[in-house]
């Protein structure tokens, strides 16, 4: 077994529920049979819109939700039989960098207790001055001066807090770092600089990223491979390049001709999705895609459209996609 | 004085100077002694203390006439006597000095209330956390029972505790006996019973403090670290809580210290001779005439209570603020 990580058919539904006495009735399916699998040192990128269960897929894969169904594989190792001290300890091979700057740093710890705190956990340093000099390096490799160890959060802009989140990821030497939309609270010319940090840890370090992220631009710089969700479910997933140039799905064309262009010759179509995402309470039968589907056909609304290789390593679920043109219009 | 450099420096927002991590505990310090009221407040909450203290001990060192006539029980002919050199604070129905009563009575009201705040501090903040943090079942459990206690009217609840357990230990075969040991076992039970409903409300504010903090992406962050929750607990949630449990505190003390009194005045709680603020306020309100008026047997209890509560107050103020790393 090769992969880093692996996971099997992977569902997160949370129970809805309606009252101290009333039995669960209803689920919300956030992640509705996903299955992934990452290199070590690979970078995976996993776009799609607000709620289509990328950050839940993510979360879970840490451990942060309970899975409800499903096998996550960490090199080779499931995670999900794993309780207590055991995936305490596993912890060390797996971290999380949070999308929001400003809550993921305690408010009331210093950088270095912020950054300590990872290697007192795991025990990585046997003494204070070895800790000391382990987080100034740390605060090196993201790009920070050793002098604001002993500042607070509060003190730093978005940028630089990013930058502390992840020098303690790395305090305990992951080897596979999810990235919860790490850049999208941060100005455009700050997101730049964190991703090329990212890129250049990932090179340095060997690390795998399951990078999750709402614009495209941003993941095709960064991954490798692309994955893309549709209400709790992956719909394509294929080399960057590739599902930039040529989308096979529906639903990823969309996204594509919504990214913005900078330059103005290059006028796209844009295709704009009607209707909005229907409710994960209750997604639709056949292609969760379907009723906001510009080509959706009768079987559309039926059969759930099988996860099928369309070219070399270009996977996508719909029944339409690979027929030619003529045939779609 | 390196320190206060220090800290200035850096609120000009110069490149920090690195610090010891004892220079970075003692910056609360420096904020809690720049704020002027909260440091008054602490010497005069201080010097109120040392005098309580204080005043048995030289009574009985005094001795003679002098520790007689300041007696807080003790009867004389001079009754109402206006503060003079003699009585500082006046004398009272009975002849008693009120001085001397205002400081014995400062026992026990301030020790009521540093139970009640004690009480609602370790279980109040531990009660509230746990259930906070563990949710589910406990959570429910741990909050319906704080319910079932809260809805119980805290008047009644006390008064009833006294009053039952108060009899039946006053026919138990040891106390029968021994009036002086039934008397503290009343006030034990006004301990006991004022301790049981300080820490309901606090409970449920630290719970909603916890649910609302446990689930920000720093506590996030500490579990993927693989942090066990006794650590998130104690190194990421209480701390952020601090403010709001201070806050909470300085309200709670000057409450109980009011329901001590008020326990007293309805005669639940304090029997006479002992004093508290609460019984001499009201042995004052009781002497109010259209004949003659004895200001101080109000206004020396009433004005010690007052200004005590009102330093609780400030210190919680000060120390809340201290706590606050982002204040410069």
């Amino acid at each position: 077994m090769s992969a880093l990580l692996e996971v099997r058919n992977l569902k997160v539904h949370f129970p809805l529920k309606h009252g101290m006495f009333s039995r669960v009735r209803e689920t919300v399916k956030a992640v509705d049979g996903v299955s992934l699998h990452l290199a070590p040192g690979e970078t995976l990128g996993l776009v799609g819109e607000s709620g289509c269960g990328k950050t839940t897929l993510g979360r879970a894969i840490v451990r942060l939700v309970e899975p409800t169904a499903g096998d996550i594989l960490l090199e080779g190792d499931d995670l999900l039989k794993m309780s207590g001290a055991t995936l305490r300890a596993r912890r060390r091979t797996f971290q999380m960098i949070f999308q929001d700057p400003y809550g993921s740093l305690n408010p009331r710890m210093t950088v270095e207790q912020i950054i300590g705190e990872a290697l007192d956990i795991h025990h990585l340093v046997d003494s204070a001055a070895a800790r000391r000099k382990r987080v100034f390096e740390l605060l090196a490799d993201v790009g920070l001066e050793s002098a604001y160890a002993q500042r607070y959060p509060h003190e730093f802009s978005g940028g630089q807090r990013q930058r502390i989140g992840i020098a303690r990821a790395l305090a305990v030497e992951p080897k596979l770092i999810v990235c919860d939309e790490p850049v999208s609270a941060l100005d455009v010319s700050v997101q730049a600089q964190i991703i090329n940090l990212l890129a250049d840890l990932q090179q340095e370090h060997g690390i795998a990223y399951l990078f999750i992220a709402h614009d495209l631009a941003v993941v095709e710089h960064i991954s490798r491979r692309v994955m893309v969700m549709y209400l709790g479910r992956v719909v394509e997933l294929a080399e960057a390049k590739e599902i930039i140039r040529t989308p096979l799905h529906p639903y990823t064309q969309a996204l594509i001709s919504a990214v913005p262009e900078v330059d103005p010759a290059t006028q796209r179509q844009r295709i704009v999705l009607p209707g909005d995402v229907p409710s994960p309470i209750h997604p639709p039968a056949g292609c969760p895609f379907h009723p906001r589907c510009p080509i959706a056909e009768a079987r559309c609304r039926t059969e759930v459209p099988p996860w099928r290789e369309i070219s070399k390593d270009h996977w996508t679920a719909c029944h339409l996609a690979g027929a030619p043109a003529a045939a779609r219009a | 004085m390196s320190d206060l450099l220090n800290s200035v420096s850096q609120g000009a927002g110069d490149p920090p100077v690195p610090q010891s991590p004892a220079a970075v505990s003692s910056a609360a310090w420096l904020r809690f002694k720049r704020n002027r009221p909260a440091l008054a407040s602490a010497w005069y909450l201080a010097a109120l203390l040392l005098a309580i203290l204080a005043w048995p001990l030289a009574l009985k060192v005094a001795g003679g006439g002098f520790a007689q006539t300041h007696d807080p029980n003790w009867l004389s002919d001079g009754q109402f006597l206006p503060p003079g050199s003699l009585h500082w604070f006046g004398t009272d129905v009975h002849g008693r000095d009120v001085f001397s009563r205002v400081l014995f009575g400062a026992q026990i009201s301030l020790l009521v209330g540093l139970v009640g705040t004690l009480v609602s501090l370790v279980i109040g903040v531990l009660w509230g956390a746990v259930a906070g943090y563990a949710g589910g079942r406990l959570d429910g459990f741990l909050m319906r029972t704080v319910d079932v206690l809260y809805s119980l009217p805290s008047v009644i609840f006390v008064i009833v505790l006294i009053t039952t357990l108060g009899e039946l230990m006053k026919h138990a075969p040891l106390v029968a006996h021994s009036p002086a040991l039934a008397k503290q076992i009343r006030v034990l039970l006004l301990f006991v019973g004022l301790g049981a409903i300080s820490w309901l409300t606090m409970a449920r504010i630290v719970r909603g403090q916890v649910l609302s903090l446990r689930t920000r992406a720093f506590v996030e962050a500490s579990r993927v670290l693989g942090a066990r929750p006794w650590r998130i607990l104690t190194r990421h949630i209480l701390p952020n809580i601090f403010g709001v449990v201070i806050t909470y505190l300085a309200l709670t003390m000057p409450a109980i210290i009011l329901y001590e009194s008020f326990l007293s005045f309805l005669g639940l709680g304090v029997e006479p001779p002992m004093a508290s603020w609460g019984t001499l306020i009201a042995e004052g309100v009781g002497q109010i005439n259209p004949l003659r008026v004895y200001w101080w047997l109000i206004l020396f209890p009433g004005g010690v209570l007052v200004t005590t509560l009102l330093a609780l107050n400030f210190l919680g103020d000060g120390l809340r603020d201290a706590w606050d790393v982002k204040a410069r």
